[in-house]
């Protein structure tokens, strides 16, 4: 009987930044598709209203049937027979109800049986898919697969598998190895032209493949023979109708257990390639993963909002020594901290939504006709800070996802030991988004560049020139100096042009850039949105404290003692 | 073939979450405090009728409701959950109806609509709980019932076998279309509302409502938003006398706020001596007698 959407008016805000209006009518090609559905929004103003409108229906499947399936699905989680997956039956429900109420293939072109919602919804959905249910959260987010279907296949394979997933039908990326993991370069599985039927034949191992037994399989595997690196593999899409691909076991986890993760065996498995040979890796699985990076960033919010609701409610109702524990600063302030860092991992998570929403949309007008000067400086602009941001909020929100659900479990005290309470299940949930995608320290790996070349500076600088208003101003005031210090620290990092060196401190340069990030967006929504001031007051003293930690860290630190960590 | 059904839906006020507020300090209900919602059992109906309509291709699912005009979003609802079409009954002669003047009403409308091979609806509302006005529209068309349905199994060659919920156990029975069906709240729930058919018939409005938006400017683009058709009592052809409250021999003598008073629960074995107990204790407290 609850509403994810109308509970939680962060949501609403976040829906209504003001960039939305440009990325709704760059979306809609000033909503000449009205003419062509019935079902198309005919201006900007009728086009939020059913976003919406849709994000309550999902609002109200997730309440009802999703939130409440999630502790047994958990529990029974899905099982393997002759080498065929059987999700939970709380999880079939789960996907029955999603394909009812229209919510697959949500940001698809209409032509293909999508609605063509920016990003930011989409990903809105999966925020509050995470908060019920962080496994279902995978299987519903690896829709986004879509998403490279449609960017990189050709008009054939666009018509005939997105459609089948807005029907309900499930994907899966079938990317690592036992031999590749964060080293996609490795992958072995061997895919050889079978000229006599038209397509190609697929052969060997995948491991821990997400949903791994879905209806459409976006695989990397190695085209070209006798290549080792990453630019002799290709991507190539599998139909499970056509067989091939067994099961051979599903992993036992730690967390997301309603989510089947899959060993898989390719045999002779007849597939089409997607795409130009020798793209796979260096094209389209960047592009996959980004998307997908996007997808647990959404997944780390969903679950600290969970946390942040289990911490509250059980702070408020639980008294000791005559008075309900969130009275106590101890506790309070931990509240307190799950909130503010909640509000700040949302905050970079629809900046982030924004970003990808632009430059996708220039990069999809692009294909019909040529963009404009301005366009193209927008797209650049846009498609660097998608970049810049995916990694910085990927790391960001689920370290604290875990962070959260470590508090949470704190709060409840020996309670939250027990397998009664919801807050167990978050934190074995939380415990793989800052591992899969992409782990953190891989993240710093693809932020440092954006770190060093500045531009998360040049953002911050912008943050920093808007108007926030006079009761906001002391706070942006303390935030000026935090950029300074950034800045300093990396260019003294830099200046070292010792790349072990720089290896060694990008975390810390990572964290200070997020940290002040963060706080800058959190500033910002307290000045549309009067309920994120305590958030951003305490977001802003953890970021002052945890910068100047990271200045002490550096400052003091000489290259010498790096031989006592080796 | 495709089928004609008819589901009878009613718009009530959410009484599943009462709070202090849901009741007056006159005794009548405080619909304000009260959110309108699609009646619960007739949402399983309406399920029911959803499910006839993915499986025999062809058939078509309109909804009737009779209400204020505000009723509208009714339809809207079940235009958002797969119905194809709704009427609205709405008409101040209807006002203050009670079970047998709402059947009254629902029966002309339905003589208005034509042929159908099936009405459904919910067994009863949450705001009357009397679970008459189905079996009433059934008597008034001369039609057979099923009552309780848990599942309508199939619905073809003109003969329907329901799965019918009842106190002891189930009951699966076979009847003749046309025929009126009451759908149980154990029945399946409804499919939730679908984003893409949001989109198409958001815009659906009654004459009075399109009348509305025109006043306060609001735009709608080109021909989008059908039109929900608003019907009148004359249109239905219908006997004012027998429609509202002159049309209801109801009369609501006394309303009286009941307070449950939870007490402990007794245990008697089956022995002679302890029912007689019992029998003695509920005669002395007038609960038996």
């Amino acid at each position: 009987m609850a509403n994810f959407y109308s509970d939680n008016t962060a949501l609403k805000h976040h829906l209504h930044h003001p960039l939305m209006r440009r990325i709704v009518e760059l979306r809609e090609r000033s909503f000449t598709d009205a003419e062509k559905y019935d079902y198309a929004p005919f201006d900007y103003e009728d086009a939020m209203d059913s976003y919406e409108q849709t994000l309550e229906i999902a609002g109200e499947v997730i309440g009802d049937v999703i939130a409440p399936n999630a502790e047994e699905v958990d529990h029974t989680g899905p099982t393997l027979a002759n080498n065929r997956v059987s999700y939970a039956p709380g999880t079939q429900e789960n996907m029955k109800a999603a394909t009812q109420a229209g919510l697959m293939g949500l940001s698809m072109p209409r032509r293909f049986g999508g609605l063509n919602f920016p990003m930011t919804a989409f990903i809105m959905a999966s925020d509050m898919v995470a908060r019920a249910d962080a496994g279902f959260c995978t299987i519903w987010a690896l829709q986004d697969c879509a998403e490279t279907i449609y960017e990189f296949g050709s008009e054939e394979q666009r018509a005939k598998f997105i459609p089948r997933m807005c029907a309900g039908e499930t994907m899966s990326m079938d990317l690592t190895e036992p031999d590749a993991g964060s080293d996609l370069q490795s992958v072995m599985l061997k895919a050889t032209p079978d000229e006599a039927n038209g397509c190609w034949r697929l052969n060997g191992v995948k491991r821990f493949i997400t949903n791994g037994d879905s209806d459409i399989h976006l695989v990397l595997a190695r085209s070209e023979e006798g290549t080792k690196d990453g630019r002799g593999l290709s991507m190539f899409i599998y139909d499970k109708r056509d067989g091939g691909v067994n099961v051979r076991r599903i992993e036992n986890k730690m967390g997301i257990k309603g989510s089947p993760t899959c060993e898989l065996t390719f045999k002779n498995a007849p597939a089409q390639l997607c795409g130009d040979r020798r793209l796979g890796l260096i094209k389209y699985v960047m592009s996959l993963m980004n998307g997908a990076r996007l997808g647990i960033m959404a997944q780390g919010v969903g679950i600290s909002e969970a946390a942040y609701r289990e911490a509250l409610s059980y702070a408020k109702d639980r008294k000791q020594f005559g008075k309900a524990i969130i009275e106590f600063p101890a506790v309070y302030e931990m509240v307190a901290n799950i909130k503010a860092k909640l509000d700040a991992s949302r905050a970079v998570l629809y900046e982030t939504s924004r970003f990808v929403d632009m430059y996708k949309v220039l990069e999809d007008i692009q294909k019909e006709r040529a963009l404009t000067a301005e366009e193209k400086e927008e797209l650049k602009k846009y498609k660097r800070l998608a970049d810049a941001y995916t990694p910085l909020g990927k790391a960001f929100t689920t370290e604290y996802a875990n962070q959260n659900a470590y508090d949470c479990i704190q709060i409840h005290g020996g309670s939250g030991f027990m397998k009664d309470y919801a807050c167990e299940r978050l934190y074995r949930d939380a415990r793989i988004t800052n591992i899969y995608e992409g782990t953190t320290q891989l993240q710093v790996v693809a932020a440092i560049r954006h770190v060093l070349t500045g531009t998360y500076l040049t953002q911050m600088k912008e943050y920093q020139a808007v108007e926030v208003g006079a009761e906001l101003e002391p706070l942006k005031a303390r935030l000026a100096p935090l950029v300074e210090v950034c800045e300093r620290l990396v260019q003294s990092v830099a200046a070292t042009k010792d790349q072990e060196y720089i290896d060694f401190q990008s975390r810390r340069l990572m964290d200070c850039t997020g940290h002040i990030t963060l706080s800058y967006l959190l500033l910002l929504d307290a000045a549309r949105n009067a309920d994120f001031r305590a958030s951003a007051e305490v977001y802003a003293a953890i970021a002052e404290s945890e910068v100047k930690k990271i200045e002490e860290f550096i400052t003091g630190f000489d290259a010498k003692r790096l031989e006592y960590y080796r | 073939m495709g089928l004609k059904i008819i589901v009878l839906a009613k718009q009530v006020p959410d009484t599943r979450n009462v709070g202090k507020d849901a009741m007056k300090e006159d005794g009548t209900v405080n619909r304000a405090a009260l959110p309108a919602i699609f009646n619960p059992e007739d949402l399983n109906a309406l399920e029911q009728a959803l499910q006839l309509k993915d499986r025999y291709e062809g058939s078509t699912v309109t909804l009737l409701t009779m209400g204020p005009p505000r009723a509208a979003d009714i339809i809207r609802e079940g235009l958002f959950r797969g119905a194809d079409g709704g009427y609205l009954l709405t008409d101040r002669v209807f006002a203050g109806a009670d079970t047998l003047a709402t059947s009254y009403a629902l029966s002309m409308a339905i003589r208005k609509i034509g042929k159908f091979d099936l009405i459904i609806s919910g067994r009863q509302a949450i705001d009357g709980d009397t679970a008459q006005v189905g079996p009433q529209v059934a008597e008034k068309l001369g039609l057979s019932q099923i009552t309780y349905a848990e599942e309508i199994r199939s619905a073809e060659n003109g003969k329907i076998c329901v799965k019918r919920r009842l106190e002891h156990g189930i009951e699966v029975v076979e009847g003749k279309l046309p025929i009126l069906v009451t759908v149980n709240g154990s029945a399946p729930s409804c499919r939730p509302r679908n984003a893409k058919l949001l989109q198409r018939y958001k815009y659906a409005k009654t004459a009075s409502e399109k009348q509305a938006a025109a006043e306060s400017q609001t735009p709608v683009f080109g021909n989008r938003g059908v039109e929900i058709a608003e019907w009148s009592a004359a249109y239905v052809d219908a006997d004012p006398q027998q429609c509202g409250l002159s049309g209801s021999p109801t009369k609501v003598k006394k309303i009286e706020n009941i307070v449950f008073q939870a007490k402990e629960s007794k245990t008697f074995d089956d022995s002679d001596a302890q029912i007689e107990g019992l029998i003695v204790e509920l005669i002395n407290n007038h609960t038996i007698g």
